[in-house]
């Protein structure tokens, strides 16, 4: 038996042993999904063990190194584990943005005393992240952002408002987007990190379209923020004055994941819409077939996108593309659901509709082309960086 | 298998595209051939020439003179033909009529394929009867006569069916026209007695025909395969077809998208390059991600196909449908935004515009192929 045999048989045999069954049926609203931090609390015993047990094997954040709370396993055993998970309907142990956004920015960019620290913590879901970026007047555009650090030579002190910051209000830290030199307008902005509980830092929840939401607004008042929390430990992330590169590299990151390269959107929808309707329309009908060949033809480009990612034949603004099409896709995905559906998606709250689910959700895709991006800035990247058209 | 080419493969674009931007060229092909109202809409040197690289060959197996590759490598030089428009009879011979004589005899096959192979003979598929694809009703019908068969009836839109050395035929041996059995398939020679040629040109300047057969008569060695099990046989070379024709319109959509967006960075409007209009370099970056998605479709059903998995079907109408809508869009945004010399004869966008036209009624268009998604999906 192969090594990678031997791990994917050892690994089955550990998740029997040791992921409950209440873990292995889907995720159906967010109480389901554990998010770590400080105040957390568990839904029940079976959320408690699974989690514990996968944090003890390093299982939370499987592909990084063991020093940093990881279980350093190599991309063909990660993929092994993903598939063995998989296979048995497994939920995810532990969600974060610490693990999706600000791990993979300080694996690349941190100091050795940032991994110890805060790749440990997040590994461990000790400190709950949330990502100050966009604000008021400065979405897509963040080059724009005004929140400001003035220096104050062992610390800044920070002053503005963040918005769409998601769950800030359950959110231990953030990491944060500050500009530090008003006269470069690329250059100068910094990856800060700080403690959302620090003097100053307020945080008020956004009602949605779709009546919930997890974005709040995030004010910054006189916010003191250390240049260090240690040895080693600086709270900038990459350089004072560059934190557009590490800005840039994580963006890519949500937008893959937005993008639903990972599969998360790819499904075709005829096939189970038209089982309950009988008396389909035929036009209706048609608009599903043509969404499928869209969505079968998609799935095929993420596949082709992470093949070709894996041995760098991608171009760097394919993502874009991906994100682009991906969230287009799946806005056109909900509007057919919703037609599909009749009166009975319409319904607010009731039981046949688990609470309004088709038309929140359908309410929630309106914003996957104006999250990380939006579609005419995706783009735009697409015309200048891959095509190559002129103008500024 | 990674949705991308091999280093073999890789070399064989290579070559292929250098082939076509050279030989097959529009100025040296297509418009040649087209401004001397050529009988046979293509040149036979170059098909020879296609003999010569190895290309005709490329789905015959070894035994045969060929080179017994896959769908993968007949779809990269496809590519290369939609790319140039270089007309051949690459699709029809190479890719539908092989696919079709893998299931035919042992004679049949060295009768035929050593002159595929050196691309001295051309074949045909006659499959359509009327003007919309729709090979579940076949109503030619071939019947029983001494030791083989008379076969009556008209087929249509049979592409290069006059220059054709030899017509694959889908036909009816029993049951009525709307059966799923009872299908046989032939290979008719050229020179049948009572089949006859009504030749029409098309748009994009290849020609075709209506072809009737008035009790042609046929060995009983003329059948491919099993009498009244053609089905299966016509289902794989009509998927190998499907798959093949989708990676050519890839090649026309990539084709008449590089000329647009060069255009773009060329052509001056109120003292500015066009391309720097957003109006523009958005549908200009749209139509780059459609061509992008269509191109992996492509290369998806090629490998399933190669692969023999029972989602080739599924996957063959997702690239087909998925192609000719976004080689449409490529071809209409090409016409557009090149205002009014996109109308000219003299500029080659408005070439792309037909063949794409042709490329997307052939073995069925986006209507036809989102139908039968549904329903092979259960729907």
């Amino acid at each position: 038996m192969s090594d990678l045999e031997t791990f994917r048989s050892e690994t089955r045999a550990w998740l029997e042993a040791n992921c409950p069954a209440e873990m292995r049926e889907p995720v159906r609203d967010d109480g389901d999904v554990y998010w770590g931090g400080r105040n957390a609390t568990f839904k029940s015993d079976a959320q408690k063990a699974w989690f514990e047990a996968c944090r003890d094997k390093g299982y939370t954040v499987p592909a990084w190194p063991k020093e940093y709370g990881g279980a350093g396993l190599s991309p063909a055993e990660a993929k092994v584990l993903r598939e063995v998970m998989a296979s048995i309907n497994a939920r995810p142990p532990l969600s974060s943005f610490g693990i999706w956004m600000l791990g993979p920015a300080l694996l690349h960019f941190g100091t050795e005393g940032q991994k110890q620290r805060f790749l440990n913590e997040i590994a461990r879901g000790e400190i709950r992240w949330c990502q100050g970026y966009s604000e008021p007047g400065s979405g897509s555009d963040l080059v724009s952002l005004q929140t400001y650090g003035e220096d104050k030579g062992d610390h800044w002190v920070v002053n503005g408002q963040k918005v769409w910051t998601s769950y800030a209000d359950k959110a231990d830290w953030i990491f944060c987007l500050v500009r530090t030199d008003k006269n470069d307008k690329y250059r100068g902005i910094t990856f800060m990190l700080f403690d959302m509980a620090t003097a100053g830092a307020s945080t008020k929840p956004i009602l949605l379209i779709s009546g919930n939401s997890p974005f709040c607004e995030t004010f910054f008042d006189d916010v003191k923020v250390p240049k260090s929390y240690g040895e080693d430990v600086p709270a900038q992330v990459g350089e004072i004055n560059r934190g557009w590169d590490v800005a840039k590299y994580l963006l890519g990151h949500e937008r893959e994941m937005i993008s639903g390269a990972d599969g998360g959107n790819t499904g075709t929808i005829g096939g189970a819409l038209s089982r309950n309707s009988v008396d389909m329309d035929p036009l209706l009908r048609a608009e599903l077939a043509m969404f499928d060949v869209d969505a079968l033809a998609y799935a095929a480009m993420g596949e082709k996108f992470l093949d070709e990612i894996k041995v760098g034949k991608a171009h760097p603004a394919q993502p874009n593309m991906m994100k682009y099409a991906g969230t287009e896709l799946n806005k056109r995905r909900h509007e057919l659901i919703m037609s599909a559906g009749g009166s009975t998606a319409l319904e607010w709250d009731s039981e046949e509709t688990e609470g309004g689910k088709p038309s929140r959700n359908w309410l929630r895709t309106k914003a996957n082309s104006i999250e990380g991006g939006t579609s005419e800035v995706m783009l735009n990247v697409i015309s200048k960086r891959i095509l190559e058209l002129p103008g500024g | 298998m990674p949705l991308y080419h091999n280093d073999d493969q890789a070399m064989l674009a290579e070559s292929a595209g250098q082939f076509m931007g050279e030989e097959g060229a529009i100025a040296r092909q297509l418009r040649h051939w087209r401004d001397r109202d050529c009988k046979d809409g293509f040149g036979h040197d170059l098909w020879k020439q296609f003999g010569e690289m190895g290309f005709t060959g490329i789905l015959v197996d070894e035994d045969n003179g060929g080179l017994g590759m896959g769908h993968v490598e007949a779809g990269i030089v496809l590519e290369e033909v939609g790319r140039n428009l270089t007309p051949s009879p690459f699709l029809t011979s190479s890719v539908l009529a092989a696919t079709a004589l893998k299931h035919g005899s042992d004679d049949m096959r060295g009768r035929y394929l050593p002159g595929l192979v050196a691309g001295d003979s051309v074949f045909a598929v006659a499959v359509d009867e009327g003007a919309k694809h729709n090979p579940s009703r076949i109503a030619t019908r071939a019947e029983k006569s001494g030791n083989g068969f008379k076969l009556s009836g008209k087929k249509d839109f049979v592409i290069q069916g006059a220059s054709a050395d030899m017509l694959v035929v889908a036909a009816r041996t029993s049951g009525s026209d709307g059966d799923e059995n009872g299908i046989t398939l032939f290979a008719v020679p050229k020179d049948a007695t009572n089949m006859s040629h009504d030749a029409v040109r098309l748009v994009d300047s290849s020609m075709a025909t209506h072809t009737t057969f008035d009790a042609v008569e046929l060995d009983g060695d003329a059948v491919i395969g099993e009498v009244d099990n053609g089905r299966a046989i016509l289902d794989a070379m009509l998927d190998a077809g499907r798959v093949g024709s989708a990676a050519e319109g890839v090649g026309v959509a990539r084709g008449a998208m590089d000329l647009t967006v060069d255009y773009l960075k060329q052509r001056k409007q109120f003292g500015t390059l066009i391309g720097e209009f957003q109006a523009l370099q958005h549908r200009a970056a749209h139509l780059y991600s459609e061509v992008e998605i269509a191109r992996a479709a492509v290369i998806k059903a090629q490998q399933l196909l190669d692969g023999d998995s029972d989602k080739a079907s599924l996957m063959a109408s997702v690239a087909k449908a998925k192609v000719a809508k976004t080689a449409g869009l490529a071809v209409r945004e090409g016409v557009q935004m090149h205002g009014g010399i996109g109308m000219t004869d003299e500029y080659d966008i408005g070439l792309y515009m037909k063949r794409d036209r042709a490329l997307q009624e052939f073995l069925g268009d986006a209507y036809f192929h989102a139908n039968r998604v549904a329903e092979l999906s259960g729907y």
